[in-house]
């Protein structure tokens, strides 16, 4: 359904997206994160046809956004980022305005609008004005009119942004509803949001795509931690290099990195781990090495972990983390 | 038609801010005072001094008319959403225009009045020539268009709207002006800054002479205007 492929784009000499490829088969529901100024709405206002790339090519529906915009255009549905409407028309005068340029067929216009008005909740406000909407109506007005044509593509710009929690959760909902049949790329920087909704995500930070996967497996498939604090059961003193190539040998455990321990006689570390959760062998492996255990502690990696990894500016990977990242 | 579209929404757009109002009710008052003093100054009842004075108004009118018509849509980020509707730029750009030439339309059906009125006044057994009437309204509009479009491009060149009016009040002006001291320069000169004028074509239509000539100038006008509004949008895409 979409097909990006060394996509970049500079404001002037102000680089925003560096070379991102990507594909979104039809039907998926892709989470597209990044703080902000990553480059996230650029992308999408490239597909949406309304900014032209630098360099690189974007395809949706296999048609080049740039060679024939009006085609690729018919086939999406778009929420810009900050949803700008025309503020002093009608919520009905809009959507009619909507479906007369996207040239929907006479007979159709009432039965599609009717459809996305009621997808969307806003049977209430028909006759209001959409400066005097509260945000969330705003919002819905928003994918109403994006999905007013029943498009194949939809591409929502941060679709929860300024809303309060039940507004999230209701357009959570309708959002929902619409991946079971549409493909859908939403960007947002709300990580929740991606859990919740998604089936794939594709991480961007500056400029650059750094991940690409399932939510779960950018969770929890990189393991996690387990902070242990360790003391001799014989009361003497640690070696720590000793002690850390004891951990190393656990099964399991990827990687060791000394930690805090809790004072005297004490030692403190943290165990990487990938798939397998070690902590029965490290056990067994204190015991056997005459040391006790005093605190094993075990963290899954959050997605907000691997987000603010992968995020972090152009810095090194954290001393506590020296494992390379993971698919870019 | 697919501009005809954009052209009602920005009509609708337009009578729902005050701005149209204030810019509607000024030219008619301007317009008003300008049928009623020249009548009364010439003593014929003729509309020649209203046409001889009302491409200067359109200077004014013009921009006035089309300075929102892109600049507040960038500022409100509604052109986003206007250009990622399957319509392509100058299908934007010529319905936008076309609602502003029926804004200008309507501002010329409201003087209509100030016409009978005038022909009213005629004196009992002198007819008044309302083919040089007609003619004159026709002028004015094709003047409109020229002036329109080259608003259109001046409100695409920032997201000011204040900004949109000046450069466009500039540049009508400057067609407006262009022939205005040619009497001072060489006859060659002066006969090309009078082809390049905007008035000294439309003085010929308010005569009644219907020349392809002007027709053509002012259709080239509008329609390089035009061109340069849409160039316009696909830099705002950039």
């Amino acid at each position: 359904m979409v097909r990006i492929e060394g996509l970049a784009k500079s404001y002037g000499s102000t680089p925003a997206l560096r070379g991102v490829s990507f594909e979104v088969p039809r039907g998926q529901v892709v989470g597209f994160l990044g703080p902000n100024g990553a480059g996230k709405s650029t992308t999408m206002k490239i597909l949406a046809g309304y900014l032209a790339p630098t360099s690189g090519a974007a395809y949706v529906g296999g048609i080049d956004v740039a060679a024939d915009r009006v085609a690729t255009r018919r086939m999406l549905g778009y929420l810009p980022e900050n949803n700008p409407l025309y503020e002093e028309m009608m919520v009905l005068e809009f959507l009619e305005f909507v479906s007369e340029v996207r040239r929907l067929p006479k007979e159709g216009r009432s039965g599609r609008i009717k459809n996305a008005v009621e997808r969307c909740g806003l049977t209430t406000v028909m006759g209001k004005d959409i400066g005097q909407l509260s945000k969330g109506f705003r919002q819905r007005v928003g994918l109403a009119q994006a999905i007013l044509h029943d498009p194949d593509l939809l591409l929502l710009d941060e679709p929860t942004s300024g809303l309060d929690p039940n507004q999230i959760a209701e357009i959570r909902e309708l959002i929902k509803q619409l991946g079971k049949e549409k493909t859908v790329i939403l960007s947002t920087h709300i990580l929740p949001e991606v859990q919740s909704t998604c089936g794939r995500v594709l991480i961007i930070n500056d400029g650059k795509l750094v991940a690409d996967d399932a939510p779960e497996r950018l969770a929890h498939g990189e393991g996690g931690t387990v902070s242990v604090v360790l003391a001799s059961r014989l009361g003497s003193s640690l070696e720590p290099a000793q002690v850390q190539s004891v951990l190393e040998r656990v099964p399991g455990v990827t990687s060791v990195q000394a930690a805090q321990g809790e004072g005297a006689g004490t030692l403190g570390f943290t165990l990487r781990y990938g798939t397998e959760d070690p902590r029965r062998e490290l056990f067994e492996a204190a015991v056997r090495s005459e040391l006790a255990l005093l605190e094993v502690r075990r963290q899954h990696v959050s997605l907000e972990e691997t987000f603010r990894r992968l995020t972090a500016g152009e810095a090194a990977p954290r001393a506590s983390d020296p494992k390379p990242q993971p698919t870019a | 038609m697919i501009s005809l579209f954009v052209a009602r929404r920005e009509l609708r757009t337009f009578f729902n801010s005050p701005i149209a109002y204030i810019v509607l009710g000024g030219f008619l008052l301007v317009a008003g005072w300008m049928f009623f003093s020249t009548l009364f100054l010439g003593g014929q009842a003729s509309l020649r001094g209203f046409f001889a004075l009302a491409p200067v108004l359109f200077v004014v009118f013009a921009p006035a008319v089309t300075m929102r018509s892109v600049a507040e849509e960038r500022k409100s980020g509604t052109l986003e959403l206007l250009l990622s509707m399957p319509l392509r730029d100058w299908e934007v750009v010529v319905g936008k225009f076309l609602g502003a030439l029926g804004m200008v339309a309507i501002g010329l059906v409201f003087t209509l009045p100030y016409a009978f009125s005038v022909a009213a006044l005629a004196a009992p057994g002198v007819s008044f020539d309302w083919g040089s009437a007609a003619a004159g309204y026709l002028g004015l509009l094709l003047l409109a268009s020229s002036f329109l479009s080259m608003g259109l491009w001046a409100s695409a060149l920032s997201r000011n709207q204040i900004v949109g009016f000046i450069i466009g009040l500039l540049l009508c002006f400057a067609f407006y002006f262009v022939d205005k001291f040619a009497v001072l320069l060489p006859e060659s000169l002066g006969e090309v800054l009078e082809f390049l004028s905007v008035d000294y074509h439309f003085e010929n239509i308010a005569r009644g002479v219907l020349d392809t000539r002007d027709l053509l100038f002012y259709v080239t006008l509008t329609a390089a205007g035009l061109l340069l509004t849409s160039r316009q949008l696909a830099a705002v895409r950039q």
